[in-house]
């Protein structure tokens, strides 16, 4: 079983769609036991990572979510609080399990932000991108980016920036973009994913 | 690198898509969910569904139709259509909706932009601009199809739109649309170099030339386009495959 951690970031029907579609079985949940239990736990996100924070703190999830051993995802802000910190949440430390600072785009001409739409990955590392291609195309849309750390194991180029299109540090994962909006090859992330 | 955003448009009503479509062996050309699922396995990068009912029931109808098309397509998706609160928001997001576009009633009431934006962020408003050029050759915002003038300027209104929480802009030149003959490429560069977010071309489309035209000079982002795919012109990889050629980033 699946948890997906609900704590009020967002809509979660993409991703249980996307689920659904790929026939796996989950839990929506912020119960700290049941996902304790799950055999892998996805952290998604939309929104603003100081309001995530907030949101994992009021629910006791911080210290839940730094000590699970089975395979977690963070997804887009999801992945954003597993790092150390982030200018959108200036003061406030986040989860600090990759350790990759997260900043803004500085808007540059003919380069708009929020980053929208379909970009290519590149220097791919682990099974998490099993199968597929250097320069596959997967859906982003964010305003804010982990740069470059020890932890990246995917990289994206926009607004002259190179920044980390994935994240892995152990047994904890981390994709700025959207998988389960991403056509077949999401599809393929989240099914390399489940098979960890 | 950042892919420009080929964008299939369908047009529903009580549920089924109205016009032409030209996918050979599909036996119910209607079934917006089974065309959005078709599209997206062609290669297409987001899908937009426009409600067009006049109706209640249509209305009804179509948000059941979001919710199937959520189930069954992994591509983003927009809806719009008949949207004028924060409820009829609300109800698409949570049929499953990606983004909502705004049109009129951004017009009729600009706060809804930034109510919308607040709750559910700016990647989920795309507020659409239909534009006629006057004899002053200012471009003039309308409502209800290109038929009523509104007081708004298309630059300013973008602008303000932006600045309000839109995400993106979705321009649709009246003066060009259906007639096939490309997009007014020189309005379309000034409205992208004027605002931060992406700038959503539509209308107009004839040929794969105009929709390259219109994404390098035109310095648009993405290119909706409904009847260049509708009756049979191009299909979705087609044009992709020939953007790709004249060295245009797209995902292929």
């Amino acid at each position: 079983m699946i948890a997906i951690i609900d704590y009020d970031m967002g809509n979660l029907r993409s991703l249980e769609n996307a689920l659904d579609r790929l026939g796996a079985a989950y839990t929506v949940t912020a119960d700290p036991d049941t996902i304790r239990r799950a055999d892998k736990v996805i952290l998604p996100g939309v929104g603003h990572a100081g309001l995530a924070m907030d949101n994992l703190v009021e629910r006791g999830l911080p210290d839940v979510i730094r000590s699970l051993r089975q395979p977690v995802l963070g997804i887009c802000v999801g992945m954003q609080v597993l790092c150390r910190d982030s200018e959108e949440a200036p003061g406030k430390p986040c989860l600090g399990v990759f350790d990759a600072h997260v900043r803004r785009f500085s808007p540059a001409p003919g380069c708009k932000v929020p980053h929208m739409g379909w970009n290519d990955i590149r220097n791919l590392e682990g099974k998490l991108f099993k199968d597929l291609p250097s320069g596959s195309y997967l859906y982003f849309v964010h305003s804010y980016y982990a740069g470059l750390c020890p932890d990246t194991v995917a990289t994206t180029l926009y607004a002259g920036e190179m920044f980390s299109a994935a994240l892995r540090y152990e047994n904890f994962y981390g994709t700025q973009f959207h998988p389960e909006k991403s056509g077949s090859v999401g599809e393929r992330i989240l099914q390399n994913f489940l098979a960890l | 690198m950042l892919a420009k955003r080929i964008i299939p448009c369908l047009d529903v009503k009580d549920g089924r898509v109205v016009k032409g479509i030209n996918f050979l062996g599909l036996k119910d050309v209607g079934d917006a969910v089974e065309l959005g699922r078709r599209y997206a396995l062609e290669g297409a990068d987001e899908l937009v569904y426009l409600d067009i009912s006049a109706t209640l029931e249509g209305r009804k109808t179509f948000a059941e139709l979001v919710s199937r098309v959520a189930e069954a397509v992994n591509i983003p998706f927009t809806v719009g259509g008949g949207i004028r609160s924060l409820d009829d928001a609300s109800r698409l997001l949570d049929a499953g909706a990606d983004k909502i576009t705004l049109n009129s009633a951004a017009i009729a009431r600009p706060e809804l932009i930034g109510e919308i934006a607040a709750k559910y962020g700016r990647q989920f408003v795309v507020v659409a601009i239909d534009a006629k050029s006057g004899p002053d050759g200012r471009w003039q915002a309308t409502t209800h199809g290109g038929n009523k003038p509104s007081d708004k300027e298309l630059f300013s209104w973008a602008r303000e739109a932006e600045e309000r929480g839109a995400g993106e802009i979705l321009f649709t030149s009246m003066d060009h649309d259906g007639t096939r003959n490309g997009y007014p490429c020189e309005v379309y560069a000034a409205l992208s170099d004027s605002l931060g977010i992406p700038v959503i071309a539509s209308g107009g489309a004839g040929s794969v030339a105009d929709i390259a035209a219109v994404l390098t000079e035109g310095k648009a982002d993405a290119a909706l386009a409904a009847s260049i795919f509708h009756y049979g012109q191009y299909t979705v990889a087609e044009v992709k495959r020939q953007l790709a050629e004249t060295g245009i980033p797209v995902r292929l």
